[in-house]
């Protein structure tokens, strides 16, 4: 690992824009390396497309971003994507272990042979998130949570310096939730990758988080979880009165427009009272 | 009982079957090739849910065919100028699912009807007609044999050189596109290679039964195993069984191929439905128990 102050991932003055609407602009972000950020932020805020920059399938309207100190470009192999939770169809001729595998090798042309090397590899990424118990079951048959846990091994396998996630514990059920972001968390520790986690409810990922990155209203706010998660912050983006509400480690954001950033069940439990 | 037995040697009627097998020699090398190239593609048409658009092409496949037969050209160029039509416009216009089967439901009855139209308007020989929708065994010629053989070949070349990113543009599309893989290009570049496929099985087993070679054999091995190795290898295995012998059947009582073919390939799904049920049943799913493991010594 180098201990250089080369970030891994630098945003400058970064801007995308459809027509006359910018989704963000003149967004500068650095994200050095072992760092978590969590991107929050109401739908429809170019979240998935700030990743989609990143990976080099969205043009930018002005600005650059820089992976590693280079202009980013389509299909960049040194960063692992973890892409929204999307179950994957029964009946997939693919096991576990080869899922991961198409993480380290599936981009190269050819006969689908797979190195004694690699193979050693791939068993030791699965054991390092916990799935060589069923490694060798067909994907399509894991649970929601097994699954993203072998997508968290193929991120990983080709040693990413930095891992993007889209929404990767939305429709997991709580203690999934907990596993699957403690194994990212623990995985970003042990490598040093970078993480950018794009998500709609912080509190899963609150005590890993090193930084956030809310967009809103064309807006954007960088700092640590404290320092953006609060109300006047929060109410100076959105242009209206939001109230941020701090309660047994778990943060909710109440009075945000349709699609609020930080999505919390302690909200839906007083709406619920106060409706009744 | 008499009907029974009429039926039966009409079914099956095995004398003078060494003669029989050396005219249709043709038939069983194409019908093996095909077997091969149907097995090879069939588990991407299911990956990559393709099973009704294989359907489409196949008619306009059949409206090429006929429209060739007319005009007295080539009938398997005829074939794969409508299939490579049909793959082309399904390709570029069809990438989400439902629009995909829309448009070949559209596509479908109209190729249907083109090809009737043309077989209509044709005045040779009615077997030929008939062969184009529901198979012919003799009809192989060995230049046609060659032309089957080379285009089989090139189906196969295809899909080794892009298997793996195929694999992985077909299960896990935006990773894939994550990861560098052309998925858009090898998405048309699969569609032409399923093209070709498809004209050539439609010389041997017909258009409307095109399915039992691509993908039949694959459905029913992806049943038994989730393998990426076994999985192209069995769906080869029951593809080739089936054609081949589909062809060695029907020579008994010169009754068209593809009820055979069908016939086969359907018995071989019903067995391998059966194989993945009971050991869903039986919960070995392939998991490692956690058990700790008694050494004996």
């Amino acid at each position: 690992m180098t201990h250089t102050a080369q970030p891994v991932l630098r945003l400058r003055a970064a801007t995308l824009a459809f027509g006359d609407r910018p989704l963000w602009s003149k967004v500068n972000l650095e994200v050095a390396a072992g760092e978590f950020v969590a991107v929050l932020g109401p739908n429809g805020t170019g979240k998935t497309s700030l990743l989609k920059a990143i990976l080099g399938q969205q043009q930018l309207s002005s600005g650059s971003i820089e992976l590693l100190g280079e202009p980013v470009r389509r299909g960049s192999r040194r960063i692992g994507y973890i892409p929204q939770q999307k179950l994957i169809e029964q009946g997939t001729p693919l096991r576990a272990r080869d899922l991961v595998t198409l993480g380290v090798n599936g981009h190269r042309w050819g006969l689908p042979i797979t190195s004694r090397a690699t193979r050693r590899h791939v068993d030791e990424v699965i054991a390092s998130v916990g799935a060589s118990e069923y490694a060798n079951v067909p994907v399509a048959t894991l649970s929601g949570g097994e699954q993203q846990r072998i997508r968290v091994g193929q991120a990983i396998a080709s040693d990413p310096a930095l891992l993007l996630c889209d929404e990767p514990l939305s429709s997991l059920d709580l203690n999934h939730q907990q596993v699957v972001s403690d194994l990212i968390d623990e995985r970003r520790r042990e490598l040093g990758s970078a993480v950018l986690f794009v998500t709609h409810d912080i509190n899963p990922i609150l005590d890993k988080v090193d930084r956030v990155l809310y967009l809103a209203g064309g807006r954007f706010r960088v700092g640590t979880p404290e320092e953006v998660l609060r109300s006047e912050v929060l109410s100076y983006m959105y242009g209206t009165p939001i109230e941020v509400i701090r309660t047994r480690g778990r943060v909710a954001v109440l009075g945000a427009p349709e699609g609020y950033g930080v999505h919390d069940h302690l909200e839906h439990h007083i709406d619920d009272r106060w409706h009744r | 009982m008499n009907e029974l037995i009429d039926l039966l040697s009409a079914l099956f009627d095995f004398s003078d079957y060494g003669e029989l097998l050396a005219l249709v020699r043709n038939s069983i090398i194409a019908g093996a090739v095909l077997g091969i190239v149907g097995g090879l593609i069939g588990p991407f048409v299911m990956s990559r849910d393709l099973a009704f658009a294989v359907h489409g092409i196949s008619e306009l496949s059949f409206a090429g065919a006929s429209a060739a037969l007319l005009l007295g050209v080539n009938v398997v160029a005829g074939s794969l100028g409508g299939s490579l039509i049909a793959a082309i416009i399904i390709g570029m216009l069809g990438s989400r699912a439902r629009e995909r089967n829309s448009i070949v439901g559209v596509m479908m009855p109209f190729g249907l009807g083109l090809g009737i139209l043309f077989l209509a308007l044709y005045e040779g020989r009615t077997a030929n007609k008939f062969g184009l929708l529901t198979g012919q065994i003799v009809s192989v010629d060995t230049p046609q044999l060659g032309l089957l053989v080379g285009i089989g070949a090139i189906v196969i070349a295809g899909l080794a050189v892009m298997w793996r990113p195929l694999t992985f543009a077909s299960v896990d599309p935006d990773v894939a596109r994550a990861r560098a893989v052309p998925v858009t290009t090898i998405s048309i570049a699969f569609m032409v290679l399923l093209a070709l496929a498809t004209a050539i099985s439609i010389q041997i087993v017909g258009a409307l039964l095109v399915l039992a070679l691509l993908v039949t054999p694959a459905a029913a091995a992806m049943r038994v195993t989730a393998s990426p190795f076994l999985t192209p290898l069995l769906s080869v295995v029951f593809a080739v069984v089936s054609v081949v012998g589909g062809i060695m059947l029907s020579l008994g009582g010169g009754l068209p191929i593809s009820p055979f073919v069908t016939s086969i390939s359907f018995a071989i799904y019903l067995v391998c439905r059966i194989v993945g049920w009971r050991r869903d049943r039986s919960g070995a799913s392939g998991r490692r128990v956690k058990t700790p493991r008694v050494v004996m010594t």
